[in-house]
């Protein structure tokens, strides 16, 4: 199995203890990256806002790339997900299509319309098969109680992501969590907004819902939540410190992204994975999965 | 087909437990082709009187019974129940963020008290036409998509900021105000709401959505709220509203990936809040910063370019948008 890798920037930035997390997991899976050459952000919906043909167009000329390359495209981003999901929806229009592909064609790029971006999340669902990741878990996970946190984009809207004809993708993350052996706690808010796209904007909102969903589940006694989305790890984690003071309680929610749940069931160490870069510490869910006492 | 409705009940001016939420479950046969609301009628006409919900049209047009069916928001009469049963179970909630006043029920005040906030009325600013407005085929099919709206609160129910805060003026009274500033006939002469703009790119308007899509996906009427928000983004950044942490973040980041081909994440915050002249909200961030400084998380302080970065940069000024085209006449052909 070989795919275009497509990273995104925050795996990169400010999570950057995602990129090589799941590049080893994928590595170990047997599911050959090869990353596309000079790819851009896709825009994240923010371009989109203020010009949605720019945005439109930098997508257009990833997916060309990958054409090139022959693979199919695989991200490790919800956001990345839903952003290229929707370009290449609007993109099944032949007249936006043709308009897109004029500008791409000075840097003798063409873009046919045949891209089906996937996540690494439903990758290992629909492509990879849960019976194979099966496979290669070596470790308990049973006493850890995980919470899953999608990201706005990887669920909604549900028209671009092709959920009618998929609909196992809105179970996808339980799937996941219940195939590599933790035990899954459920909650309301795990297709919410983690608040990351108004963080500089309305901070206090944006904490007030990092604070609602961390600390719901940790009341529902989680040891973590675990997300497919760079862009919620970075709020969760990294502002949950000012959203528990803002709530004015402790929370301390471990929250891993997804390639490090699935690294830890594949018997690897929460070094190796990176762990020790979150802002929250993972020591407690170490201990309870008996990775260290 | 045999299902349970799972209803969500509360009567809060009741004295005992039924004050709080609690949820009620009833077995019910129906046909095949029903729909939510089918079911709920048949248990309130055969089973429980005491159930309360509203309706009218039964035909997705009156906006009466938005509520959240499997914890989503949606018109009951327009959910065929069959499509929608989980493990033999239908769970029927109030719409959210609203009061309730009984079971399904929920109080509109806030969101009556939203749409008025906008003033959901055409104001032509300067001197009125001595005729007719002519207004475009094309405008007026335009607006046709937000004025499909039927006001059912499923937006609202769902949106996520909300949830959080009251104040924000929420994804249909906005929907309701791009009805308004891309409607050539308000505003100036070009068409252009300038108040408007400036008032809804002010806190609580179009900067404080998280564009999370909930409404979108919420809207039983194809409006795309969010859709329509980012379209007054736009437009405020059109007129020269900028001198906000939104659009100021907005620019920064088209700029960033525009020149470099990738999102600089270091520079990103700081020129959203309006750079170092603004202090006091970079000092705020300090000790995040320190915290992911001393985890090794901070992104890389020398921003580097993709290959081939010319051909970003082309493409960044190719399709920067033209500047707004006056779309209306105001003087009338008959004169």
């Amino acid at each position: 199995m070989k795919y275009a890798f497509f990273p995104g920037c925050v795996s990169q930035g400010g999570a950057p203890e995602l990129y090589p997390a799941a590049r080893m997991v994928c590595q170990r899976l047997g599911i050959e990256l090869e990353e596309i050459p000079g790819w851009t952000c896709t825009g994240a919906g923010v371009i989109q806002e203020k010009n949605q043909l720019f945005g439109d167009t930098l997508n257009a000329r990833n997916f060309a790339k990958a054409e090139q390359m022959g693979l199919p495209i695989l991200t490790i981003c919800s956001t990345c997900q839903g952003v290229m999901s929707q370009a290449n929806h609007r993109m099944r229009n032949p007249e936006y299509l043709a308009e897109i592909n004029s500008y791409l064609a000075e840097e003798g790029l063409e873009y046919s319309g045949s891209s089906e971006p996937k996540h690494l999340l439903w990758i290992l669902i629909e492509d990879y098969g849960l019976d194979r990741l099966g496979g290669y878990i070596t470790r308990q996970l049973t006493d850890l109680k995980i919470a899953p946190f999608y990201g706005c984009y990887i669920v909604r809207p549900t028209e671009a992501l092709d959920i009618a004809d998929h609909p196992e993708r809105q179970q996808s993350l339980e799937t996941l969590i219940q195939t590599l052996g933790a035990t899954l706690v459920d909650f309301e808010g795990k297709t919410r907004c983690c608040g990351f796209p108004i963080l500089t904007i309305n901070q206090k909102n944006s904490m007030a819902m990092v604070g609602k969903h961390t600390s719901e589940v940790k009341d529902l006694g989680a040891d973590a939540m675990v997300t497919p989305c760079p862009l919620c790890h970075l709020n969760l984690d990294g502002f949950q410190p000012k959203a528990a003071s803002q709530a004015r309680r402790s929370i301390d929610l471990p929250i891993l992204h997804m390639p490090q749940l699935i690294g830890l069931a594949m018997g690897m160490s929460p070094s190796e994975l990176g762990m020790k870069r979150h802002i929250i510490s993972t020591g407690p869910l170490e201990v309870k999965a008996g990775l260290r006492r | 087909m045999d299902v349970t409705i799972r209803v969500k009940r509360q009567d809060p001016e009741a004295d005992g437990e039924g004050r709080f939420p609690y949820w009620q479950d009833y077995p019910v046969t129906i046909a095949d082709n029903a729909t939510v609301l089918d079911a709920l009628i048949q248990i309130r006409e055969d089973d429980d009187g005491t159930l309360s919900l509203r309706c009218s049209c039964r035909s997705a047009i009156c906006g009466s019974c938005a509520m959240r069916i499997n914890g989503h928001a949606g018109l009951a009469c327009k959910t065929i129940a069959n499509t929608v049963v989980q493990d033999g179970v239908i769970t029927v909630e109030p719409a959210g963020v609203m009061p309730v006043i009984k079971d399904l029920v929920v109080n509109f005040d806030m969101f009556w008290d939203k749409i008025e906030a906008v003033d959901p009325f055409l104001k032509h600013m300067g001197q009125e036409p001595d005729g007719e407005y002519i207004v475009s085929n094309d405008a007026m099919l335009h607006l046709s998509g937000v004025t499909a709206c039927i006001m059912c609160g499923a937006c609202v129910s769902d949106c996520t900021v909300l949830e959080v805060d009251p104040t924000f003026l929420g994804p249909a009274a906005l929907a309701k105000a791009y009805r308004f500033t891309a409607d050539p006939r308000d505003g100036d002469a070009a068409g252009v709401s300038m108040e408007r703009l400036w008032a809804l790119s002010e806190p609580t308007g179009v900067w404080d959505c998280t564009r999370c899509n909930e409404c979108v996906q919420a809207c039983p009427k194809g409006v795309a709220p969010m859709d329509r928000i980012m379209a007054i983004r736009e437009q405020a950044i059109q007129q020269g509203y900028t001198n906000n942490n939104g659009a100021r973040h907005t620019d920064a980041f088209t700029e960033s990936v525009g020149h470099s081909g990738r999102l600089d994440e270091l520079r990103l915050p700081i020129k959203s809040v309006g750079g170092f002249t603004n202090m006091p909200a970079l000092m705020d961030y300090m000790p995040v910063a320190f915290r992911a400084l001393r985890r090794g998380k901070m992104p890389p302080i020398a921003h580097k370019n993709v290959d081939n970065v010319e051909a970003v940069r082309r493409l960044f000024r190719q399709t920067e948008p033209d500047p707004p085209v006056p779309q209306v006449s105001n003087n009338s052909p008959f004169g």
